[in-house]
């Protein structure tokens, strides 16, 4: 397999991070899904970790990743404010099975500082034996950060692998600060409970982009609970799921406006074969100034849809999984 | 060279939705079908690109027999065709449908041409979702190009002018103008516009499921009336 990364930057930095990392090739598989390909050593501060330890740590200047002293495995990640144009890698990967773990990441993103934040959860095993990975992610952004935060979580490997990822994420966004999530969950993961809470302060915005897809058997249940507490807040909530196979996801969420407060949720869903999927949004308004709107529409793939692709020479089977990749926004 | 020998088509409580219809249509040659709503030319076309299966005919593109083959393998004998309603995908980006029906990687600038020639500014548009983000004439405009940049035996246009307007109309008329000129194919045009008949080396008139007239365009017009913002047909004297 090639791992050589695809983005457009100095190839003989990223090559020499990853190669001077003690890590197996498995691990490196996993990073490129993970598209952790580290661009720039000096505007980026990684910590990666490898079966529950940690394969490499570096921090810049601006961006300091300090391990967890209080016997919980993790790390604080303190980005100075004022901080631009620098990102943050914090993937874990898992090779071994029987890996249970709870890791707490926390970031402080000091004001006015704009960052990007990779993230995510790969599970690559070969044997039957479970693993479970929980990543406690808390987010406090000063007034004026900006963070773009993308996760991913990928499973896979050879075997009935019994993978569960189970990510706990809160944010608090002070005045003006604004947090993008950018979750992808691409099958692969049997069981997933996500939970993602969050208070956004004034004239702060939340959007959360969710793409998910289960086969098989996997379940999976999502669940927001947002509340715009500062004036002129806002969230903007979207998933979109594939639910395949006898697969089962649920979707819940509650946005409470506790202020003048802009809050949108949006559920989609697209059913293929047995999948089943429940969508349970709630809107909570305690002020004559919140607009909140909520949409969930589940369903088949229109034909439609599928008979233009094959129009174009696709075949139904073809048709169906750019269908999804594009809703998925994977494509 | 397209052969439609005696195509019906029926649905459990609708028979006669198309009634032994018989076409032939030359290679590089234009045929404009028209006629009254519900006369039955979507449902031709449909039968045509394989979208539905007719209950009785067969169909002929050149050596080639369509009549048993699927949507997919019509497209990839050399049909296109360009739907009267245009669909929506979420998620798709215009860049997306074009390379899907390019079925290569693309360049942006490769994009933006296909787009400019249907007369969107391409740059504003190429990222734009597929959705119902896009107004209906937009989205008919990305449905032609689609269509457009398919190097195809057989163009099908359903009712291409829906929802563009006066301005752009004359644009699309160029169009198939130079697609008659350029591309060698044979292309059907369903539409009710004056300006696009007025291209074709042939008109057809569908009513009721049948084949009312199809003939040169002096042999037909004088048995139709077309008049601003309304169409009729006459239908009697015919056959
Ligand atoms: N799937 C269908 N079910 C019921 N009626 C249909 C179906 N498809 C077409 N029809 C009917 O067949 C007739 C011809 O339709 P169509 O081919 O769309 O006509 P046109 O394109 O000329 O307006 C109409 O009366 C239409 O309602
Ligand atoms: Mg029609």
């Amino acid at each position: 397999m090639d791992n050589s990364p695809t983005t457009p930057v100095d190839l003989e930095k990223v090559k020499n991070i990853l190669d001077s990392l003690p890590i197996s090739a498995t691990t490196r598989d996993i990073l490129a899904g993970l598209d952790c390909h580290i661009p720039d050593p000096e505007r980026t501060a990684y910590n990666i970790r490898e079966n529950s330890r940690c394969a490499g740590r570096h921090s810049t200047p601006e961006i300091q990743i300090v391990p967890k002293t209080d016997g919980k495995s993790g790390v604080d990640v303190y980005v100075a404010a004022g901080t631009v144009d620098q990102s943050v890698y914090i993937p874990a990967c898992i090779s071994q099975s029987g890996v249970d773990e709870d890791v707490y990441n926390d970031f402080h993103i000091g004001a006015g500082a704009k960052v990007k934040i990779i993230a995510g959860c790969g599970i690559h095993t070969h044997s039957n034996e479970k693993s479970r990975h929980s990543g406690i992610h808390n987010f406090y952004l000063e007034a004026g950060a900006r963070v773009i935060y993308v996760e991913k979580h990928l499973g896979g490997g050879v075997g009935r692998h019994n993978v569960q990822i189970d990510p706990i994420t809160h944010c608090e966004l002070a005045e003006g600060s604004y947090l993008e999530m950018d979750t992808v969950q691409i099958g692969g993961v049997d069981d997933s409970r996500r939970l993602t809470t969050g208070t956004v302060g004034p004239g702060a915005s939340l959007v959360v982009k969710e793409s998910l897809l289960t086969e098989f058997e996997q379940r999976t249940t999502t669940d927001f609970n947002i509340t715009l507490a500062g004036a002129g807040s806002s969230v903007e909530l979207a998933s979109r799921s594939v639910a395949k196979d006898d697969s089962y996801q649920e979707y819940t969420s509650v946005i409470t406006g506790d202020n003048a407060c802009k809050g949108h949720s949006a559920c989609d869903a697209i059913l293929v074969g047995r999948g089943k999927v429940d969508a349970t949004p709630t809107l909570r308004a305690n002020h004559p100034d919140a607009q909140l709107i909520h949409e969930a529409a589940i369903g088949k793939i229109a034909g439609d849809q599928i008979i233009k692709l094959q129009t174009l020479g696709l075949t139904e089977a073809e048709a169906e999984q750019k269908i999804i990749d594009g809703f998925l926004r994977t494509l | 060279m397209l052969k439609l020998n005696d195509i019906s088509y029926d649905i459990p409580d609708r028979e006669g939705i198309l009634k032994d219809v018989n076409m032939e249509i030359g290679t590089g040659e234009m045929v404009v079908v028209t006629g009254p709503n519900g006369g039955g030319k979507t449902s031709l076309i449909r039968a045509i690109a394989g979208v539905i299966q007719p209950s009785s005919g067969e169909i002929w593109l050149d050596d080639t027999d369509l009549t048993e083959l699927g949507i997919t393998e019509r497209a990839n004998a050399g049909v296109a065709y360009s739907f009267q309603n245009p669909v929506r995908f979420k998620g798709f980006r215009v860049r997306d449908l074009i390379r899907i029906a390019a079925k290569r990687r693309m360049k942006e600038q490769e994009i933006c041409n296909v787009l400019s020639r249907v007369g969107l500014c391409a740059r504003s548009y190429i990222d734009r979702e597929v959705d119902g983000s896009l107004s209906g004439g937009e989205l008919k405009r990305i449905e032609i190009a689609t269509v457009l940049m398919r190097k195809v035996k057989l163009y099908l246009f359903d009712e291409p002018e829906a929802g563009i307007d006066l301005w752009s109309f004359g644009h699309l008329v160029e169009i198939f103008s130079e697609l008659r000129k350029d591309s060698g194919a044979t292309i059907v045009i369903i539409s009710h516009q004056e300006r696009i008949i007025n291209l074709a080396d042939r008109l057809a008139v569908l009513a009721d499921g049948r084949l009312t007239h199809f003939g040169t365009r002096d042999e037909i017009l004088p048995h139709l009336h077309i008049r601003p913002f309304s169409f009729s047909c006459q239908t009697d004297g015919a056959e």
